[in-house]
């Protein structure tokens, strides 16, 4: 176990070395000139080739590498180029929003689609079970920032139930939640059905119809927990769908965090933030990946180390 | 051939396969079906108070802001969808399976070096990392195919990758080898063709979720540019007036939807037919 644990942490360490090395590179590749941009247009050549000597950006490739590397060690990543602020600064006071949002969002989606997946299983191939699956399949492949809009209008617009956008009440976060978790929904049902009809053919629930238990707690009690396992496994890989997300989410909704962050970054130009946004992300990934690894191994003693 | 036969005998399939095959039509028959240029801002496309014109009327689909005729955009949109949908998730299945299989194959450092990459690359966030392409290069057509295409081979190569290992060991394979068999030949003529029908389901699911990050990212300004017609950029370019001109952005929106979710069923069909193991789940 602790062997399995610090192999865990070590390739996950690996893993985050080599996204600090691949943000490095786009951003070497970048053909902007960060000097001249933080110059501004007016300044002398001079004054250019004096920010790029103080941010070393004429040192060699590998030197400039260790030096980011350095930075990040330290929980530095850099300077936005338009808001003259330090991106840890930016992201750290647009994080909670975010974090707020994702977890109303995993909220929304593991609510409506493993309730979905169940009833459709339970129901399986009858009209409902056919038409759940269809309405999954629109979840899976409708574009989030039509479901947002299509939400604003409907349900704020028109009907003036919650505010069109923004931030700060309970009501301000229905709307997003329900857009950033619609796309997961569709794949949890899909998931949920398909675990729920494995778990529904094993003996043991067999054994338990056997016994004469109700259906209902036959499903309830020994059907979904076990069908749970698998789907919550998923979790971890969905952090990653969910940070693409935010940031169509965010900027639909005027949301302020780390996604609409990102947004105003790719509107500007602002690469060291869009840069800091996709290494934080990209590191929430990682870290998720694992706490879900881990965790699904202390819920379920039959998962086999590796 | 059976394979189509079975597709057929499936509703949902049946319904994806006319909706592709309409906007294939539309397509490729874009100058002869539209009334108008796609960027021609035509004299009575606005009102007299400048607002676009709503659904119905001499305009099918209504105009946008610029007054220029939303059915003849969307039908040149259909182009940009298919063009990119097609070319950057051909190029991503193509990358994916030849990573995946070179890994699989050849295993040991190699394999170790290639996987742990994908694994890398796996943990970008999808949308950022295309941000960030697209921030790179400037982008126009065959850019944003080709960053959807970085993005997307991804999951390809973690199929492929699994796949290759688990026929390498099943005994044909080994008999092959035990007969002397070259491990090119092994490659071509034994485990390639069994990757076949994975690579067919992935090319096809792959469509949707490339169609869905073209709209996402045209969405965001960073797609296909304008004057060029793309059902996400028709959306981007008209999203502020939402409340007063919805058709704007649900007609595009319908389309994009419609498109993924063809490409969608299609490609759960296709899997549920040529993947024996998923069978009796339905």
């Amino acid at each position: 176990m602790a062997a399995y644990l610090i192999r865990r942490l070590l390739g996950a360490a690996l893993i985050l070395l080599g996204i600090s090395l691949v943000t490095f590179v786009l951003l070497y590749l970048l053909p902007a000139d960060p000097a001249r941009q933080i110059a501004g247009r007016s300044a002398t050549a001079a004054t250019v080739e004096s920010i790029r000597e103080q941010l070393g950006l004429n040192l060699p490739f590998y030197e400039r590498y260790l030096r980011y590397l350095g930075g990040l060690l330290q929980g530095d990543l850099g300077r936005s180029y338009i808001q003259k602020t330090e991106v840890n600064t930016l992201i750290a006071s647009r994080l909670p929003p975010s974090l707020l949002l994702m977890a109303a969002g995993i909220a929304a989606e593991l609510v409506i689609g493993l309730t979905i997946g169940v009833v459709a299983a339970v129901r399986r191939r009858t009209k409902l079970d056919q038409s759940l699956m269809v309405l999954s399949f629109v979840g899976v492949s409708a574009p989030q920032f039509v479901v947002g809009i299509l939400l604003i209008y409907v349900f704020a617009y028109r009907l003036g139930w919650f505010p069109l956008s923004g931030y700060g009440t309970p009501q301000h976060l229905v709307l997003p939640a329900l857009t950033l978790g619609f796309l997961g929904a569709g794949w949890y049902a899909r998931m949920m059905r398909s675990a729920m009809l494995d778990v529904l053919q094993q003996d043991f629930v067999r054994t338990a119809r056997a016994k004469g238990l109700s259906k209902a707690r036959v499903i309830l009690r020994h059907a979904v927990p076990n069908a749970l396992l698998p789907v919550v496994a998923m979790v971890g890989i969905d952090i990653g769908i969910l940070m693409s997300g935010i940031v169509v989410v965010e900027s639909v909704f005027g949301w302020p965090g780390i996604g609409q962050l990102a947004w105003q970054a790719i509107q500007r130009v602002d690469i060291p933030i869009i840069m800091g946004v996709t290494l934080v992300a990209a590191w929430a990934i990682v870290l998720g990946n694992l706490v879900a690894d881990v965790l699904a191994l202390f819920i379920d003693p039959r998962i086999k180390l590796r | 051939m059976r394979v189509l036969r079975e597709l057929l005998r499936r509703k949902l399939a049946v319904f994806g396969l006319a909706v592709i095959a309409v906007i294939v039509a539309m397509a490729l028959l874009a100058p002869l079906i539209t009334p108008y240029t796609p960027d021609d801002q035509i004299f009575d496309g606005l009102t007299l108070e400048g607002a676009p014109l709503p659904p119905g009327g001499t305009f099918l689909l209504g105009t946008d802001l610029l007054g220029r005729d939303l059915f003849s955009r969307l039908v040149y949109g259909a182009r940009t969808s298919l063009v990119i949908g097609v070319v950057a998730n051909g190029v991503a299945v193509l990358i994916g399976a030849t990573i995946g299989i070179t890994a699989g194959f050849l295993r040991g450092f190699v394999g170790t070096v290639l996987m742990r990459f994908t694994d890398l690359m796996m943990a970008f966030p999808a949308l950022l990392l295309a941000i960030v392409l697209a921030a790179i290069f400037t982008p126009s057509l065959w850019i944003v195919a080709l960053v959807i295409a970085m993005v997307n081979w991804v999951q390809v190569a973690r199929v492929i990758y699994t796949e290759t290992i688990s026929l390498s060991e099943r005994d044909f394979i080994e008999a092959e080898r035990s007969l002397g068999a070259s491990r090119l030949r092994i490659l071509v003529q034994h485990i390639a063709p069994h990757l076949v029908s994975t690579m067919v389901v992935w090319a096809t699911l792959g469509i949707a979720t490339t169609v869905l990050l073209e709209a996402t990212l045209s969405f965001l300004g960073i797609g296909v540019q304008p004057p060029t017609p793309s059902w996400g950029n028709i959306i981007f370019e008209n999203q502020t007036y939402f409340t007063s001109a919805p058709w704007l952005v649900f007609i595009p929106g319908a389309a994009i939807l419609m498109l993924a979710l063809s490409f969608n069923v299609v490609g759960d069909a296709l899997r549920d037919i040529l993947d024996p193991k998923q069978k009796g789940q339905g």
